[in-house]
């Protein structure tokens, strides 16, 4: 089975182990990811503040070069781009007006009819019913989900999830053996905005998410978004010295502890390359 | 041919300032049909309306203009007279000259041009009018209310009292509603029981009462006056007869664990049950769901234990018909319940509550007797924040509006939290604090004064528990917008008010009409708050819209008012301008080709199914028919008649048709 | 008398706002162009649309159709249906060739003396810009004296 697949920049660079996991994940469960291609960048990072048609013909590019390619679904890891393209797509086709300029500035036709698919959902609709067959090694550890904000926002176009209180992550959590705790920070913003202008606003965001989840006696951070992984893991030197503590809980990508639960390898999933590593595995 | 009559009125020089009202005359005289024109100087005054009445006896006259004022003022008076004359009042029409021209437009030619073209109007449509006479309906002089809370009690006292029978439909197995679950009531923080049960006791006792508890209305056909109510008597498996309300068989029942809805959760019952001590009636009822020999075959202790032998397991659902003539619609309104607060955790953390719930715990009747305790440790919460408007107000949620009573109930909550626990801590977070009533902003100040209650104005984002404690995230907009986290051992939601269960499906039944969130429409914003849009069918209390207690006792005795004012006459007597579809030549025919476009257009559901018979009896057609009982004569349906076969009565097509012409051809 | 152009209108209005609006006009002394008669109806619901091609065709040169706000009715609904109807009929009666700009539909309830002064004296005003309402009476005419030419036409049509 094949599914189309939109890696994104971060999938190419600081995540590639999220690309990694998510790609051996599907494999594990004989579904080939196949990269879209000559793709482009979905314009989240600076287009959509600066130019609305830009911000619309970047992601507009991706979604019609994924249908050139005969793809109905998407698989999109990348929180930032999953939303990008899907607030694309719902805001093509409400104004025929925008799509047909959209597709004029793009010279390629666009149907607007592509399933995009978070790694949620797309574990949801292939993996789910399967899991519990592979699972070799159950995740039994005391986990935080954290979602983030990317996932859930805008709630009445991604119309995933329960806005103020998900369940998703959780639920697949769970289904791994997993011990899912309730914390009070699962789509508290992490601060990804200010990554790189104002990593102390950073540290004290990300902060109070990752003391939450240490005190409640978490194991991991369960994300997936490489834009929260990289807050919580990436900065934790600044974290921890702006809360004075040395906090240890390594931050995972939902696809590497799926990896594991079915018997993937530590190398297989690219757990080498988080900065805080799990001790546990 | 017709002879029609012309009478230009002066009305002192109100009109004659600026139309010349002897040429009105004049040429009025000269339009076919007109026997005779005349101008005078105060129409509407005696010797004016003898001048009209004479007039109509001598020259025999078929119809009557009066030239004057707007007929919204003196129409009744000229038709009063024309009536006492011998003349059909619907063949008099007036004509406006007074607030339509003379007093909108300078004096000259032009003005008496318009003032003669507006008389001929009039005369034209006149020829057509034909005479009416006002429509008598008959009244059954019996109200079915429905529901059995403050605005029903008080409702049916009230029509009892004036000498009416009632039916009094509850549907749970007590009556007293929301009221009774109430701890104390703002601003007197007087005891809610203590004022309600009286009434209750009241209404069990009223000889012009027959209340029907755990029933529902079934069915509802008919019209004002002669409605046919259908209800269901949902089998109590208890007779009330021979049941004397000695409680053995609710201490004996084994089922015990049921939350009860009567404590919103918090307590307990068994699964034959009175809801609460003081209910009305105090015999208690199975509730099939939980009971153990309903749903595995046995027990039966409750029929083994009952020294009468009341209890009757196999008795079905009864249904009983009454002829009515009016209703008051009182179902009063539910409070949202769980999951629609994700962010406030409510039904994940035990300790969060709704305002109702709350009540339950002050209340003295309570399942803790009136302390206030955490429900998942029984300890007593030293820190409490209550948060309004949850729900309410939040077009996210999908509810914009104001639940009108939460900022009072809210503010009782604090005071009577800190009334209990002296060293506890109380905040609230709000948005506004909406005090308008009586004694209410003062009642609200002296919880923030003289009970020291925190008022923190800004929205809670999020409710988390960590090491045993509600952490509260909120912020405070009067400190420039900083965050504030409380750790608090309880939280109250002021959740808000909803329509009630099943409100849709009752609407539907009686055919009134409700709005987006289900609470029913009354007939009017304004000037008819107790009316629905179907005549007969009275609205009370928090159906309408959430509202209070003195508000809802107050519409309450109005909407009886209402009923009471309709039952005062044995007849219904009303205008006889409805629509009505023709039946030319013979009985056998119409031109209504049975499309009930008109159906879809009526607002007050008068048009009904008529089946046209031959002479064996077999259904030729089916054609609409107006109940002239239900039509209030809008006229849109005539509009929406592809055949013009439905036409109203004083407005019909041909009398507009002549009307518009008469200027147009002038 | 000068020779301007006086347009005749006729003002189809519901008797619970605009009617009594009118009557405020009246009772207020607010003086307003003569041009205008008032026909009154139960409610907007109730003005068939047949009404306005019939003044149209007799010789009216604009019609005001007004009544109560929207959810302020008398009847509850009369002037949603009056509302959706002249939607849908604005476009029919641009194709049949009437300026719609003869039409003026409004609200004014029982308050709105001034604005019922206020819409008579614009809409005469802008009906006397556009001129005498001539176009069915031409029709009419080329009608009538065309009648050979049309019927054989027609036969070519048809055959």
């Amino acid at each position: 089975m094949e599914i189309g697949f939109y890696p994104g920049c971060s999938l190419k660079g600081t995540s590639s182990e999220y690309a990694q996991s998510t790609l051996a994940l599907a494999k594990a469960f004989d579904i080939n990811l196949k990269e879209i291609t000559d793709w482009n960048c979905c314009g989240a990072t600076a287009a959509h503040n600066l130019n609305h048609e830009l911000a619309m013909a970047l992601p507009a590019r991706v979604l019609a070069l994924a249908e050139k390619d005969g793809m109905t679904e998407i698989v999109v890891p990348c929180a930032a781009c999953y939303n990008r393209l899907t607030v694309t797509q719902h805001e093509l086709n409400q104004s025929e007006e925008l799509r047909d300029k959209i597709s004029e500035v793009l010279q390629m036709p666009l149907s607007g009819n592509l399933q995009i698919l978070n790694v949620m959902q797309f574990i949801d609709k292939y993996i789910t019913n399967r899991i519990e067959e592979k699972v070799v090694k159950p995740f039994e550890h005391k986990v935080v989900c954290y979602y983030g904000c990317l996932l859930v926002r805008p709630q009445d176009i991604l119309k995933f999830d329960r806005l103020e209180d998900p369940q998703s992550m959780d639920t697949l959590m769970k289904k791994i053996g997993a011990d899912s705790m309730d914390w009070g920070y699962k789509t508290e913003c992490c601060g990804a905005g200010f990554s790189v202008s104002r990593t102390d606003i950073v540290a004290k965001l990300s902060g109070k998410i990752v003391k939450d989840a240490s005190d409640r006696g978490a194991e991991a951070i369960i994300v997936a978004c490489p834009m929260c992984q990289s807050n919580l893991d990436m900065r934790r030197p600044q974290i921890n010295s702006y809360l004075q503590m040395n906090i240890k809980t390594p931050v995972m990508y939902i696809t590497q502890a799926m990896g594991l639960a079915v018997g993937l390898s530590k190398e297989e999933v690219g757990l080498k390359k988080l900065f805080v590593a799990p001790t546990f595995a | 041919m017709s002879k029609i009559g012309v009478f230009v009125c002066h009305c002192g020089e109100n009109i004659s300032a600026t139309v010349d009202c002897e040429k009105v005359a004049e040429e009025a005289s000269k339009i076919t049909g007109v026997e005779v024109s005349v101008d005078y100087k105060y129409m509407c005054s005696d010797p004016g309306q003898t001048m009209i009445k004479e007039a109509i006896k001598e020259k025999g006259l078929t119809g009557v203009v009066v030239a004057a004022c707007s007929p919204r003022m003196h129409e009744p008076t000229f038709r009063k007279a024309c009536s006492e004359a011998g003349l059909n009042p619907y063949m008099c029409e007036m004509t406006n000259l007074r607030e339509h021209c003379s007093w909108v437009h300078e004096k000259g030619d032009q003005t008496t041009e318009k003032a003669i073209d507006l008389v001929r109007m009039l005369v034209e449509k006149t020829k057509l009018n034909k005479p009416l006479n006002s429509i008598k309906v008959p009244i059954h002089k019996k109200a079915l209310v429905i529901g059995g809370g403050i605005a029903g009690i008080q409702s049916s006292l009230d029509i009892a009292n004036a000498g009416h029978q009632v039916i009094l439909v509850e549907k749970d197995p007590s009556i007293g509603g929301h009221m009774s679950q109430l701890s104390e009531t703002f601003p007197t923080l007087d005891c809610s029981q203590c004022i309600l049960t009286p009434r209750m006791v009241e209404v069990a006792q009223h000889p012009n009462i027959t209340l029907y508890t755990y029933a529902e209305l079934e069915k509802l056909e008919g019209f004002i006056g002669n409605f046919k109510a259908t209800i269901r008597l949902k089998a109590k498996s208890v007779d009330p007869k021979l049941c004397t309300g000695c409680g053995v068989c609710y201490s004996k029942c084994p089922t015990k664990k049921i939350p009860s809805e009567f404590n919103e959760g918090l307590g307990l019952r068994t699964a034959i049950y009175t809801p609460f001590p003081q209910a009305v009636p105090n015999k208690p009822v199975i509730d099939k769901t939980n009971c153990t020999y309903y749903t595995k075959g046995k027990c039966k202790v409750c029929q083994k234990v009952c020294p009468t032998g009341a209890i009757d397991f196999d008795r079905p659902d009864e249904f009983i018909t009454e002829d009515i003539g009016a209703v008051v619609t009182a179902t009063g309104f539910n409070v949202l319940k769980p999951n629609f607060f994700p962010e406030y955790g409510y039904g994940k953390y035990k300790d969060v509550i709704t305002g109702l719930q709350f009540e339950r715990l002050a209340s003295a009747s309570g399942p803790t007797l009136g302390a206030i305790r955490r429900p998942s440790d029984g300890t007593e919460p030293k820190k409490i924040v209550f948060i309004a408007c949850a729900g309410s107000r939040d077009p996210a949620k999908g509810l914009p509006y104001c639940s009108k009573i939460c900022c009072m109930y809210t503010a009782k909550h604090a005071m009577l939290y800190q009334h209990k626990v002296h060293d506890g801590e109380s905040y609230v977070f709000y948005m506004d604090i909406r005090a308008a009533g009586k004694n209410y902003e003062e009642f609200v100040r002296r919880a923030i004064e003289d009970d020291g209650v925190n008022y923190v104005r800004g929205r809670v984002a999020r409710v988390y528990e960590k090491d045993g404690k509600l952490i509260v995230k909120g912020v405070d907009t009067l400190l420039g917008g900083k965050p504030v986290e409380i750790e608090a051992d309880m939280v109250v939601l002021a959740s808000a008010g909803v329509a009630s269960h099943g409100a849709e499906e009752l609407a539907q039944k009686m055919h009134i009409s409700y709005d987006p969130y289900k609470f029913f429409a009354e007939a009017h914003p304004k000037l008819k708050p107790v009316e629905t849009n179907t005549a007969g069918i009275f609205l009370c209390g928090a159906c309408q819209a959430p509202k209070d207690i003195p508000e809802t006792v107050g519409m309450a005795s109005g909407a009886a008012a209402k009923v009471i004012g309709l039952f005062s006459n044995s007849e219904l007597t009303r205008e006889p301008v409805v629509a009505v579809v023709n039946r030319i030549a013979s009985h056998e025919v119409s031109t209504c080709v049975g499309c009930f476009l008109c159906e879809t257009a009526c607002p007050y559901q008068a048009i009904v199914h008529e089946e046209i018979k031959n002479r064996a009896g077999e259904v030729i057609k089916t054609v609409a028919q107006v109940n002239p009982g239900l039509c209030q004569g809008c006229g849109t349906c005539v509009s929406f008649c592809r055949s013009k076969s439905i036409d109203i009565q004083g407005f019909s097509n041909e009398q507009m048709y002549a009307e518009v012409m008469a200027v147009l051809e002038a | 008398m000068n020779n301007e152009f006086e347009p005749k209108i006729l003002a189809f209005v519901c008797n619970w706002c605009t009617y009594a609006g009118a009557d405020l006009t009246g009772t207020s002394r607010i003086k307003y162009a003569s041009n205008v008669k008032i026909v009154r109806f139960p409610c907007t619901g109730r003005i068939d649309f047949m009404l306005l091609l019939k003044a149209f065709a007799n010789g009216s040169d604009g019609v005001i159709v007004s009544g109560c706000h929207p959810n302020d009715c008398h009847y509850t609904s009369g002037n949603f249906h009056a509302r959706r109807r002249w939607i849908l009929f604005r476009s029919l009666l641009d194709f049949m060739g009437i300026d719609i700009r003869r039409i003026q539909f409004s609200w004014v309830s029982a308050a709105e003396g001034a604005k019922w002064a206020d819409i008579v004296n614009t809409t005469v005003a802008s009906i006397r810009e556009l001129g005498p309402y001539t176009e069915y009476q031409r029709a009419g005419d080329f009608l009538a004296n065309n009648e050979e030419e049309l019927a054989k036409e027609m036969e070519v049509n048809n055959g």
